[in-house]
């Protein structure tokens, strides 16, 4: 259990100035959450770009490379079975699979790497400053008590609808 | 973009945020109105009697069935493509759209993508099933195995086919779960803390707070899933037609097929879509979200992929004649005017003629009219497998081996059941989940609302000075905002 002094705005646009008021009083920010995806937060938080996509790339490619070596393991080295004289080896035949397991391996493991960085799993207790984070508000989160006084003056002057201490 | 201001906003009724949570969340946390239960006993109840059949089959055999040596194929795999074609406007809706920046397809993409899955459990049951013996379905698999070393056919469309579609499956579930577990987040909130919803939705909601850098991710994980979804849905219905177009049989092999198939899909989808959709926003009222505007979007899609449906039937029946091949030739001519002509007619009425009504904007924007026709589209998309594969199949190349073909109780019993399969998973999902992205809604609602969207710079001052907006938004056509031309 940690003790956060939270302010929550009603609108994003309120939000992103509150946000750079903070920054610019160099008050440092836990955390901001929000009930939807706000644009231009993660720039003005200065979060890094998600590595996400290159992973989804690597994981393809594992995908790409898995499907061709088990094909041509099956139908080419371990078991060649001659079909009236045709290829041992019919490279257009082993496309569509091929596709298929790139697709597979890119979404899945994405997907699990996904939940992995952001510690997401099934039964997980949400550490939620305020139920109405999820709703209409949006939950800006000061850590460290020795700015808790500056960052009220920030809140109130940048229209927070409330502000207040909760401990998660 | 709907943010000029001819376009119609897409959220009515002056929504906001805690008005869009409450819609969506009101049906789950509610009280079970009995319209659902006994929509959902009937629904069960076909389920039911669908798996009965299907024990059936299993028990006694294929030979209950209404095949015979020279149609193999027929009720069964007629459901199938169907099955999976349903599935496709699902991932178009939520995949395709999201690379093209449309935004009406915030309000359907939840509900479609869960059609999507909920059609492909229905397509998978019947490759099973129509092998006979359904307990060596673990054959389909390329795994080490006692039968000297055997491996899986790498050549055939069928075996592309249990690849495509299992991929189809995961990403589309995956795909899906992720948008969920946001709003998943939001029921979770909103339930009696200790309560049996609560602890429920704690479990589905993975324990999501909403914090920047999840936002972040999410971003980057949902466009790259709709990356890969966009080639895969393209190509899981390709394959689908590789098992026709690959083989040496007139009206099948034709390179037209895996274009032909995706239009479609596509179309029958919509059809789906409008039909479960026109209901749903009328039973959990969501007329707001689901707007007139909507509805029209869907029906000119549909009338787009009916008519290169029928641009399809139009360019087999030239190349028939075209390539100079009697039996191709012939095919055709027999699909039209032989024995199954009601069957080809059905389809050409249903998929072709009916669909252009749509070209009349009125008639897009009136729900009732526009389901009645999405139910046409249904039926006129089962026909169309039902042609491809029979009528192929019922006259061979040996003239003493025709054969007509004839549904089963038993076949007619298993279609049935799997739209009783299909309707339960969708009531369910509809009971329990929210059934519009709601994080994804608010997001737009700032652009799209209807108190924000087409407003005049003048009529934006003066609804803001008698602080109906309340909000430090600047309108998106402003002149003095440089970021929009």
């Amino acid at each position: 259990m940690a003790k956060y002094l939270i302010g929550l705005y009603a609108d994003e646009e309120q939000l992103l100035a509150g946000v750079e008021a903070l920054q610019k009083a160099s008050i440092p920010i836990h955390e901001v959450c929000t009930p939807f995806p706000v644009h231009g937060l993660d720039q003005l938080l200065h979060l890094k770009k998600s590595r996400l996509p290159d992973a989804a790339f690597v994981y393809g490619a594992l995908g790409t490379l898995t499907a061709l070596s088990m094909q041509i393991y099956m139908y080419t080295i371990d078991w060649p079975i001659n079909i009236g004289g045709k290829s041992f080896l019919p490279f257009p035949s082993f496309i569509p699979v091929t596709f298929e397991l790139t697709v597979l391996f890119s979404g899945v493991l994405m997907f699990l790497s996904y939940l992995a960085v952001n510690r997401l799993y099934p039964g997980k207790r949400a550490r939620i400053y305020d139920p109405r984070q999820t709703d209409d508000r949006m939950v800006v989160a000061i850590a460290a008590e020795p700015y808790w006084q500056k960052a009220q003056a920030v809140f109130e002057k940048t229209g927070a609808t409330e502000i207040k201490i909760v401990e998660v | 973009m709907f943010e000029s201001p001819i376009r119609e906003p897409l959220i009515l009724g002056h929504k906001t945020y805690s008005q869009i949570t409450t819609d969506l969340v009101s049906p789950i946390l509610g009280r079970t109105s009995w319209k659902w239960y006994v929509t959902t006993a009937i629904t069960a109840a076909a389920m039911f009697a669908g798996f009965a059949a299907i024990a059936y089959t299993i028990w006694v055999g294929i030979g209950t069935w209404g095949l015979n040596k020279t149609v193999g194929w027929a009720f069964d795999i007629t459901n199938f493509v169907f099955w999976i074609g349903i599935g496709h406007a699902g991932t178009l809706i939520s995949a395709i759209l999201l690379l093209f920046r449309q935004r009406w397809r915030m309000a359907i993409n939840r509900a479609a993508e869960a059609m999507t899955i909920f059609a492909v459990i229905c397509a998978g049951l019947f490759p099973i099933i129509h092998m006979g013996r359904p307990w060596l379905v673990f054959w389909f698999l390329p795994i080490p195995n006692t039968h000297g070393s055997l491996w899986v056919n790498f050549n055939s469309p069928l075996l592309w086919d249990v690849f495509a579609i299992s991929t189809y499956f995961t990403i589309s579930l995956l795909f899906w779960y992720t948008g969920l577990i946001p709003d998943l987040a939001m029921v979770r909130d909103r339930a009696r803390p200790g309560s049996f919803a609560h602890i429920l939705y704690s479990i589905l909601s993975f324990g999501w707070t909403g914090s920047a850098k999840q936002w972040q991710r999410f971003e980057a994980v949902s466009l790259v899933l709709a990356g890969l979804s966009t080639p895969l849905v393209l190509s899981v219905h390709s394959i689908v037609s590789f098992d026709f177009a690959t083989s040496i049989l007139p009206g099948w092999h034709t390179t037209i097929f895996p274009p032909y198939f995706v239009a479609g899909a596509i179309f029958s989808g919509f059809g789906m879509v409008l039909t479960l959709m026109i209901i749903t926003r009328e039973a959990l009222d969501l007329k707001d979200y689901i707007t007139l505007e909507h509805i029209d979007a869907m029906a000119k899609v549909t009338l787009a992929t009916g008519m290169m449906v029928g641009f399809a039937y139009a360019t087999e029946f030239f190349i028939a004649w075209y390539s100079g091949s009697y039996w191709e030739r012939y095919i055709f001519l027999n699909r039209a005017f032989g024995p199954y002509w009601w069957a080809y007619w059905i389809m050409v009425s249903c998929n072709l003629l009916i669909p252009q009504v749509f070209w009349i904007k009125k008639l897009r924007r009136s729900p009732w009219f526009v389901f009645i026709i999405s139910i046409f589209v249904n039926i006129g998309m089962w026909f169309e497998r039902f042609v491809i594969i029979v009528t192929s199949l019922h006259r061979d190349f040996l003239t003493s081996s025709w054969r007509m073909y004839k549904p089963t109780w038993v076949e007619v019993t298993i279609l049935i059941g799997s739209f009783g399969l299909f309707l339960t998973l969708y009531m369910l999902f509809a009971r329990f989940f929210p059934v519009i992205a709601a994080a994804e809604t608010k997001s737009i609602l700032k652009t799209s609302g209807d108190q924000y969207a087409g407003l005049s710079w003048e009529a934006y001052q003066a609804q803001k000075r008698a602080g109906v907006l309340g909000s430090v938004l600047q309108p998106a056509h402003h002149p003095d905002n440089p970021s929009q031309p």
